[in-house]
């Protein structure tokens, strides 16, 4: 156990570390690169909570989706370091009423849960399946896909249309692109591609 | 000698153990694959290839890492120095690291279950995380040269990398559906009788098309071309930070082949359920075809010329992926239709 609690310690410190320099580095991407140490981090106490499916998930989708384009965007920007610098303190105020709202929220939740609020009686207790017999995904999967089964394909759904959006909005046409077209080529035959001329000696073609 | 054995009793030790005799073989097999790729490119080109240091050249591969070692590193002016210096070493942690969950043998002598080193429920999603992690290595020692030519080759490789990985998970997630486990060593056990690469043949090309592409390997290694943008990625790399991306990039090679014997060839087992085959331990059967796989990175990259970017592009996205996914959705409604599904 002391293992465990000496994990817990090292991953919420560079947690918070890394989450504290996002924001405090000079650098945009290394601010980015910050950003990908304090997820991978956090999915280190989820594995120590043994959220391990969520874990991974984490890191599949953020550290290796998301993060990877924002890391893309930010380093094809050019941002100048100096000058994203000038209105901190305008924005300041905005910042710290959002983050202030947050902690609010946050300290409500769990004050909540740890004072046990009357109406949270009022919340069916859901079977939690041992450890042992049923594993994380299996367990997921079995409340996802039987239960909540309209909202993730309303979920999926709402990403559809996003991703479609995204293309239609992007894609255009452009006119005197030279581009190959494989089918043509390879369906070509001698007889369309050469043609053989008798040329009389004197007489060009 | 009794310290020892005290030490390599009590848990800790254990691990420790077991991490050293997975994480040594590993690097020594790493070194001889890079010599491997020497003499089997120089055999298809009728060339011998390194033959001079040791007998048939043999110690090569450490001539290659002491002239690495003493050699100068040098960091490009104007580079981000820290990024730049811990990029290689990313690489070739997630290398190593990866190693971790993949099960090369089972039960016999040396322990009761199977032989790795953190058998966790999630295992191919650990794997399929860390891979995807891979390309950071790359992106970092990319914009951290401050250089042109490795930017590019930065980003050519991310774009191909994340590219391949959706197909490489929708073909992970058909073999999945067969196993009804995240498992890796459910996932060997699952084809004790029957290997995934004959009912899943079509797929186990796709997949090794994909992890050439996945590796930066020939005919996909445009991040590297050197007649486009000279080395890639680590141009600006030199002494023992190029060595661990080379060690990085060859270990993942490895690491992709043995993914592949976990997930089509059969693992551990041997081909037939035969006594003087199965006597033979699973380990061997698993090095024996992980080296196969290995190999024929080799001779892909000896007889196949470079691709284009843009076909690339168009044989990830428009015929792997419509592929893969049409695979997962029959494989899915063979299994419900006869009743074959696991756990059901």
């Amino acid at each position: 156990m002391a293992i465990a609690a000496l994990s817990f310690y090292v991953f919420a410190f560079i947690t918070l570390f890394a989450a504290v320099n996002v924001i405090f580095a000079r650098n945009p991407v290394h601010s980015v690169l910050f950003l990908i140490l304090s997820f991978f981090s956090s999915a280190g106490l989820f594995v120590l909570m043994g959220a391990e499916f969520l874990a991974m998930v984490l890191v599949i989708v953020y550290v290796g989706a998301v993060a990877v384009l924002f890391l893309f965007v930010v380093m094809m920007l050019d941002v100048e370091v100096v000058a994203s610098r000038k209105g901190v303190a305008r924005y300041a105020s905005v910042g710290g009423l959002v983050g202030g709202l947050l902690l609010v929220e946050l300290v409500l939740i769990v004050g909540g849960r740890v004072g046990g609020l009357p109406n949270q009686t009022a919340a069916p207790v859901l079977p939690i399946p041992e450890m042992a017999e049923r594993t994380n995904t299996q367990a997921l999967g079995d409340v996802l896909y039987t239960d909540y089964i309209l909202l993730f394909q309303t979920a999926g759904m709402i990403l559809l249309v996003a991703m479609v959006g995204a293309i239609v909005l992007t894609l255009r046409k452009r006119s005197g692109v030279k581009r190959q077209n494989i089918q043509k080529q390879t369906l070509r035959t001698i007889d369309e591609a050469v043609e053989l001329k008798k040329v009389e000696p004197g007489s060009g073609l | 000698m009794v310290d020892i054995v005290k030490f390599l009793i009590n848990p800790f030790g254990t691990m420790i153990g077991g991490i050293l005799m997975l994480l040594v073989p590993i690097l020594i097999g790493v070194a001889y694959y890079t010599y491997a790729e020497r003499r089997v490119i120089a055999a298809a080109q009728l060339r011998k290839g390194p033959n001079v240091v040791g007998p048939f050249g043999l110690l090569q591969p450490f001539a290659d890492a002491v002239k690495l070692l003493f050699k100068e590193t040098i960091v490009p002016a104007g580079s981000s120095r820290f990024v730049f210096i811990i990029a290689p070493m990313l690489t070739f942690v997630l290398a190593m690291v990866a190693w971790a969950v993949i099960p090369v043998g089972e039960g016999g002598w040396f322990a009761d279950g199977p032989w790795v080193i953190a058998d966790i429920n999630v295992g191919v999603l650990y794997l399929f995380a860390i891979s995807s992690m891979g390309v950071y290595g790359i992106i970092m020692a990319g914009w951290a040269s401050n250089s042109k030519y490795p930017f590019i080759g930065a980003l050519r490789s991310a774009a191909q990398m994340v590219s391949y990985e959706v197909s490489m998970g929708l073909i992970i997630v058909s073999v999945i559906v067969c196993v009804g486990s995240f498992n890796l060593s459910d996932v060997v056990r699952a084809q004790k009788d029957l290997w995934y690469v004959i009912p899943h043949f079509p797929l186990f090309i796709v997949f090794f098309v994909s992890i050439l592409a996945e590796t930066n390997r020939a005919p996909f290694d445009l991040p590297e071309g050197e007649s486009e943008i000279v080395a890639g990625f680590f141009l600006e790399y030199s002494s023992m930070s190029f060595a661990l991306f080379f060690l990085g990039e060859y270990a993942n090679m490895l690491l992709m082949c043995a993914i592949t014997t976990v997930l089509f060839l059969g693992g551990w087992y041997a081909p037939f359920d035969v006594a003087w085959l199965t006597w033979i331990p699973g380990v061997i059967w698993f090095a024996l075809k992980v080296c196969l796989l290995a190999f024929v990175f080799l001779w892909v990259r000896a007889t196949v010329p470079r691709y284009r970017y843009d076909q690339l592009m168009r044989l990830g996205w428009k015929i792997f992926l419509p592929f893969t996914l049409f695979w997962v959705i029959a494989t899915a409604g063979v299994l419900v239709a006869f009743g074959w599904l696991p756990n059901a």
